[in-house]
């Protein structure tokens, strides 16, 4: 009797999550399904009709698309492989004995709690700048003609600024996860004559691996869907250069207006990201058996 | 001798953990300094680090011309708004899944967690209009419900990782002593259930501060916080770097105190617990 009551009340305790997040699940993305089908500008109420999957049709075969998608990758892909293997290389130096490691901690992780339009318009203007950045003047004191990051490469600019952000988040994972080998482990190998190359390839890579997964899949998560960067430095400009898929779904909503459209493109986001969450859950879900 | 050259070791390795700290930190640091300077010496070239008039007319001028305080304490609101009402939901919610778990708790969790990877973008549209037609666009309690449920599925997380170690021992004991619900609740479980609550709070702020997609969508003038009004000097007239250096540094200071006092928990909420 008993158990059947807390039962009950296990269950009420739970519904108003589960019910508002369905809620918040269902609705918006049912909506943007619905619309996605809809011929729907803003600036022309009333004109609204079916549309079929012309709204579909225009979005995958515009070439900003391609362009947007192959930028998203790049995006995801340098901040990964910038993150990654800086994360590992700053894991093991923050593992070592250093004089005021808690400070030197302190300081490496603190750019992942920069708001990220602090991030951008900091490396943009003071940094980045042609003129007036800090790496422009490191340039010309060297001899070198000053690097138009935004204008020239804004990619790459992007990729720096967002990698600058993540690496904190990287580095803070797999330190704590190089923490938790086990030190008899590591004196066992030594003692073996296992030399430090060996060490690391046969037992810190192998013990990170776990690590090095949660934080590709974390990141790859936020970094599908960078946006603050983007709009605060380069507008997805020039052109299209620095455009991603985040990006052009909101420059059609908000700057053309397209409601189907935009909506055609947030369903391909959304298939996009779930490709990778399927990845992600799975990996979560082998450690909550564990 | 062998101690001798773990010395060296140790200081080899300690100037080079201090110079990548440094350096890490440098855009941080750059900031705060240049938030000091006058314009003028803001693009001085060569500019200068530490021998310059120090100065805090940026600080009073922020806040003269563009109300820095109002937008202030919309992130105030905003962040502590959406982490105390989702706290408030999602605290019966971990407690019963991690204390009664049923057959479908696992799933639960997990549908849960997938809300979380729904992309923004994907439901931008639909969201603008519905805020647009309840008048909910630029409000501050629009942006709190928004960030209510886009945080609710990582609150869930983190607290049920947190309560899962609290011993179910402890609970039969009570039980078994004839404390009723309410009373195993109040007195068993909240003493101990308070420090995960606490880091679940600690770490939804930062992220409810910093979250840059909403809030930019949606708050423009009345309500925006302060990663809207930042991203206003995108497009500045006239010299802006130590205005924008003064207005970023009391963006980021108290997030950064915030951010230092909760590394821990940072790695475990980020990571659902895959990694602690």
């Amino acid at each position: 009797m008993a158990t059947q009551n807390s039962r009950t009340a296990a269950r009420l305790m739970v519904a108003p999550s589960v019910i508002l997040l369905f809620i918040w699940m269902i609705v918006p993305l049912g909506l943007t399904i619905y619309f996605s089908f809809l011929r729907y500008n803003l600036l022309m109420p009333g004109t609204e009709q079916w549309a079929g999957l012309l709204n579909y049709q225009f979005f995958l075969t515009d070439p900003a698309f391609l362009t947007a998608l192959v930028n998203t990758v790049m995006i995801v892909v340098g901040v990964l492989a910038i993150t990654i293997v800086g994360g590992v290389l700053l894991a093991l130096l923050l593992d070592q004995p250093v004089i005021g490691q808690g400070i030197v901690r302190l300081l490496v992780i603190a750019p992942f709690f920069v708001m990220p339009t602090v991030t951008a318009l900091v490396w943009k203007n003071m940094f980045m700048n042609p003129v007036n950045g800090l790496l422009a003047w490191l340039q010309t004191s060297m001899g070198f003609t000053p690097h138009d990051w935004l204008a020239v490469t804004p990619l790459a600019a992007i990729i720096v600024i967002v990698a600058w952000q993540w690496l904190p988040f990287a580095t803070l994972i797999l330190l704590t996860a190089l923490q938790s080998l086990d030190e008899e482990q590591k004196e066992a190998a030594e003692m073996d004559g296992a030399g430090p190359v060996s060490r690391f390839f046969y037992l810190v890579l192998p013990h990170l691996s776990r690590a090095i997964t949660v934080v590709i899949l974390i990141e790859t998560i936020f970094l599908l869907s960078v946006f603050a960067e983007i709009l605060v430095t380069t507008n997805g400009g020039p052109g299209n250069d620095s455009t991603n898929i985040a990006y052009l779904v909101y420059a059609q909503a908000l700057l053309q207006f397209d409601v189907g459209g935009a909506s055609a493109g947030g369903v391909v986001a959304v298939i996009l990201a779930n490709i990778v969450a399927l990845f992600l859950l799975r990996a979560i879900g082998k450690t909550l058996e564990a | 001798m062998a101690r001798h050259v773990s010395t060296r070791r140790r200081w080899f390795v300690t100037v080079i953990a201090w110079a990548i700290g440094l350096l890490m930190f440098f855009p941080i640091l750059w900031t705060f300094i240049t938030s000091f300077k006058t314009e003028g010496e803001a693009v001085a070239s060569p500019p200068s680090f530490l021998f310059f008039q120090w100065t805090l007319e940026n600080y009073v001028e922020v806040q003269r011309r563009s109300d820095y305080f109002r937008h202030f304490s919309n992130s105030v609101f905003i962040s502590f708004g959406s982490t105390l009402i989702g706290l408030v939901i999602a605290v019966p919610a971990a407690w019963a899944m991690a204390f009664q778990p049923g057959k479908h708790t696992k799933d639960l969790l997990m549908w849960m967690l997938s809300t979380k990877m729904m992309p923004a973008v994907g439901v931008l549209v639909p969201i603008y209009l519905i805020f647009r037609d309840l008048g909910l666009l630029d409000s501050r309690v629009g942006l709190t419900v928004i960030l209510t449920l886009i945080d609710l599925p990582i609150i869930i997380w983190m607290l049920y990782t947190y309560f899962k170690e609290i011993p179910v021992d402890i609970l039969e004991a009570a039980r078994m002593d004839g404390a009723g619900l309410w009373n195993e609740i109040l007195y068993v479980l909240t003493p101990m259930a308070v420090p995960g609550i606490a880091s679940t709070l600690l770490l939804n702020i930062i992220l409810a501060w910093n979250e840059a997609f909403w809030t930019l969508n949606l708050s423009a003038a009345k309500a925006a916080p302060l990663t809207t009004f930042i991203a206003s000097y995108s497009s500045p007239e006239g010299l802006f770097y130590a205005k924008l250096s003064a207005a970023s540094t009391m963006a980021i200071a108290p997030i950064l105190i915030l951010g230092w006092f909760s590394q821990k928990q940072l790695v475990r909420g980020l990571t659902f617990g895959a990694v602690k």
